[in-house]
């Protein structure tokens, strides 16, 4: 069976912020953020919005695009850092709002910024062996960032939600995952906000992790940086996956198209897979994508993809750039309101 | 609060309705019991599109306590394409709303039991620019 | 059926009574009515109370029992009944009362309508009142009372032109005339600019758009004609008192801009009455939200659906108008004590009726008063006739 993407949906909510607003009031230059860490704005989850929210709206795009029966997905996963409940999975919530009826395997996952795609190998798992028929894997957060800490500049919010199956427009050709124990960044339970470990998050974590996934996958299957015509990696700043590609031989213009962190911020488990689904909007038959996330604590996921002749007919208006670039932008004590931090009675 | 939430889950995360197969008439929230038909209705479930257009709107600014963060938002009365008639809040600015504006559902957070308790999600409406 | 006659009227104060608790406003307004009927109290032979909610306001149910306890009523065994339609208790504890007359159950009843509303928080207050609408549907979705007034008001200008402007004139009016009412809770007049600026609460409604929720109570002592004529002379009759229903949530009403349960209260209560909306010489209507008022001038067949502003505008419904509505000053400015006031609107209109109204009377024989439950799923009408 060539199982892969069936379908994809993708949702980001409506609010934006600009770097320079936030470094106007912590006193930053903005020209370094954005020269630094390579992130002009993010997005913001308006006050009703949460982990839960978003991965609905994206799930039910993804329905709605393939006109897949809600009754034949067979499990759904939801990878978060900022699942709505620590105990009571998002998992259930989006089941009843898609319409799933009572029949499938659910669990929440976790992982950092990888627990979406982590969803996605666990799905195609289930699907190959033929325990379900239809998978859905999403990845979502609305993450949160201490007041005047650098995080604040590109912790946002959206998700994307795949439907793994039979007959896919993205078939997986290879999957594989690296693995270590790496305190770079993480949140005890009952903490509001994450801690990191600063440079640490670099060489040790982040480009360990996602430089060994690629090498291995490319490796095992034959493959050099030139063989694809789409690299998409974890996009935790706009720094990070540019010096990545080139570290793995991949030019500017295979990684341009997912590079949507410049623009939205990191979405964390949305991330990687937001600027995936960026890339399945334009990718064409026959045209073959790279996918490597990174989850802090650590690990990556990669995978191979090949897009099939099927994409042609799937419905991909609005694409992940059209809303990216369709924003309301507010200021700084707005974003401070609509992000809860302001401590209320 | 909490069962009589759970009972209507279905109901609320989407909008699933009723219509009376009897006299056609379709409603929402959902009902047992045709008014028209009475003892001759014939109840059936049913989901609407979720698209329609604003028949009037308000901005409320005196709000309930579980909504005070978020201050004012539009309640609007939405007559649903092939539908009933629905009170709900739509997600978009002061400026932006207006009598007949086209709107489509979203899957929204509504309120919640305090920090610690049950999120109570349901169906809210935004502009739909198409 | 026997013809039913108002004997006795009485009223508490409305507003923020803090130093009066509820048995307190309910006995005053009960013995008042006794002695301005010059009974002794044993010949009532059954009490109907209006209340909304004792038991969210004061953790108290069996209101009707306490009330018969604290009147001396108990003592007797007469039989007590709390009715409830939200804002329109008192208008279903005046009709059963009328009711249990006008069949010949009973020759002399009581009916009164209380209602304390400061002895909890505003917010709970709020929330207390939003119960009148579909908890389920409306209020959790957050649409608030004012919000469905709201909703009609802008459906209302719309489709006949109605302003801001005009609403602004019955909260005006009303409290022109409550600034001649001893009992109102607001007796300081107010102008347009006044209510036009007034803070926002649920656009296009103002603050000074919606009465207050105040504490009160109100009482009148029915009896049938020939028992009537032992006590008074200048008897005021019930000509007829009519009750309808509409739909709960305002999504379910075919025109938001039509309170069908007026409609059908105001046509069957003409025609048990025997009169026409033209030989109405003075009205209360259930003013929550002043956009109830200009809806009531067409619900009730005083000038054609959509035509309620001009009402307002000419002064036809002002104090010295050929139609005047709410001279007591109306829900907005004698305060809003919820199941006290369709007892307080009958209070005014007898008092009219007699001519006892002092400086805000007005000449007239016939009158009538419009109770609301909510957003109108419950109307209540009663027609009064000096004749």
């Amino acid at each position: 069976m060539k199982a892969g993407v069936v379908a994809y949906g993708t949702y980001i909510p409506r609010f934006r912020i600009r770097a320079e607003e936030i470094a106007r009031v912590w006193g930053e230059n903005p020209e370094n953020i954005r020269s630094g860490l390579g992130v002009f704005q993010k997005s913001i989850p308006d006050i009703d919005e949460d982990t839960a929210t978003i991965s609905v709206e994206a799930a039910r795009e993804a329905i709605e695009r393939s006109g897949i029966d809600p009754e034949r997905i067979g499990a759904i996963f939801v990878g978060s850092e900022s699942h709505p409940y620590a105990v009571k999975p998002t998992a259930t919530i989006v089941g009843d709002a898609l319409g799933c009826g009572n029949f499938f395997h659910a669990a929440d996952f976790e992982f950092a910024c990888k627990a979406g795609t982590a969803g996605i190998q666990t799905c195609l798992g289930m699907v190959k062996s033929r325990m379900i028929e239809f998978g859905l894997a999403i990845g979502a957060d609305t993450s949160q960032s201490a007041p005047g800490d650098p995080l604040e500049y590109s912790a946002s919010a959206g998700g994307a939600a795949f439907i793994i199956g039979d007959k896919p427009i993205a078939e997986i050709e290879s999957t594989l995952s690296f693995t270590s124990d790496t305190p770079d960044f993480w949140r005890r339970e009952g903490q509001p906000y994450p801690s990191h470990g600063g440079r640490f998050t670099g060489t040790p974590a982040y480009f360990r992790h996602v430089i060994s996934a690629a090498r291995k996958i490319m490796e095992e299957n034959g493959y050099k940086a030139e063989d694809f015509d789409y690299a998409v990696f974890h996009q935790p700043n706009g720094k990070f996956p540019v010096r990545a590609a080139r570290m793995l031989g991949f030019r500017k213009e295979q990684i341009e198209q997912g590079l949507v962190v410049r623009m939205v911020g990191n979405t964390y488990s949305g991330s990687s897979i937001l600027g995936f689904s960026a890339v399945l909007d334009i990718a064409k038959p026959g045209e073959k994508v790279l996918l490597v996330s990174f989850g802090s604590g650590a690990g990556s996921d990669a995978f191979i993809f090949n897009i099939t002749d099927r994409i042609e007919s799937y419905p991909r208006k609005p694409a992940v750039w059209d809303k990216i670039n369709q924003g309301v932008h507010v200021d700084y004590s707005t974003y401070l309101k609509l992000r809860k931090k302001i401590k209320m009675k | 609060m909490l069962p009589r939430f759970w009972r209507k889950i279905k109901y609320r995360y989407d909008i699933v309705g009723s219509v009376c197969e009897t006299c056609n008439t379709k409603y929402y929230p959902p009902r047992n019991f045709c008014p028209i038909c009475r003892r001759r209705s014939s109840i059936k479930e049913e989901m609407f599109e979720g698209k329609g257009k604003v028949l009037s709107y308000t901005v409320v600014h005196d709000t309930p306590e579980e909504y005070k963060l978020e201050k004012p938002y539009i309640i609007a009365l939405i007559e649903l394409d092939n539908g009933p008639v629905i009170t709900s809040q739509v997600v978009c600015s002061e400026n932006e709303i207006r009598t007949g504006m086209r709107v489509k559902k979203a899957f929204r957070k509504y309120f919640e039991d305090g920090e610690d308790g049950i999120i109570y999600y349901g169906t809210k409406f935004v502009p739909d620019e198409d | 059926m026997e013809r039913v006659a108002i004997i006795g009227v009485g009223q508490s104060e409305f507003g923020e009574l803090w130093d009066s608790g509820f048995r307190e406003i309910v006995l005053k307004a009960g013995i008042d009515a006794i002695e301005d009927a010059g009974l002794e109290g044993k010949e009532i032979e059954a009490i109907y109370i209006g209340n909304m909610s004792g038991g969210r306001y004061l953790a108290q149910e069996h209101i009707a029992a306490l009330i018969a306890d604290y009147s001396g009523l108990a003592e007797l065994g007469v039989p007590a009944t709390r009715v409830e339609a939200a804002d329109a208790s008192g208008g279903l504890a005046l009709r059963q009362a009328y009711l249990s007359v006008a069949s010949g159950v009973h020759d002399i009843v009581i009916a009164a309508g209380a209602e304390k509303v400061t002895d909890v928080g505003s917010e709970m207050t709020t929330d207390i009142m939003a119960s009148s609408a579909d908890r389920e549907w409306e209020g959790f979705v957050g649409a608030t009372i004012p919000a469905l007034y709201a909703l009609m008001a802008r459906k209302h200008f719309e489709m006949y032109g109605t302003t801001p402007e005009d609403l602004a004139r019955v909260s005006v009016k009303n409290h022109k005339n409550g600034a001649l009412n001893p009992k109102a809770q607001f007796r300081r007049e107010i102008t347009v600019e006044d209510v036009l600026n007034s803070p926002k609460v649920a656009e296009p409604l103002r603050l000074l758009d919606c009465a207050p929720l105040s504490d009160g109570a109100a009482a009148v002592i029915l009896a049938n004609e020939k028992i009537a004529k032992e006590y008074a002379d200048n008897l005021v009759f019930i000509k007829s008192c009519t009750q309808a229903s509409d739909y709960l949530a305002l999504h379910s009403r075919r025109d938001i801009t039509t309170m069908e349960a007026v409609r059908k209260a105001a046509s069957l209560a003409y025609k048990m009455a025997e009169v026409s909306p033209q030989n109405i010489d003075v009205v209360e209507i259930h003013d929550s939200f002043t956009i109830a008022e200009i809806m009531a001038y067409e619900d009730l067949g005083f000038v054609e659906k959509g035509k309620g502003a001009e009402l307002i505008r000419e002064g036809i419904t002002e104090l010295d108008g050929s139609l005047p509505v709410n001279p007591s000053g109306g829900l907005k400015a004698c305060g809003h004590a919820i199941g006290a006031t369709g007892i307080r609107q009958a209070v005014e209109i007898t008092s009219q009726l007699r001519g006892e109204a002092g400086k805000r009377q007005v000449d007239c024989e016939t009158g009538l008063s419009l109770n609301i439950g909510g957003t109108g799923a419950t109307a209540v009408v009663t027609i009064y006739g000096v004749v």
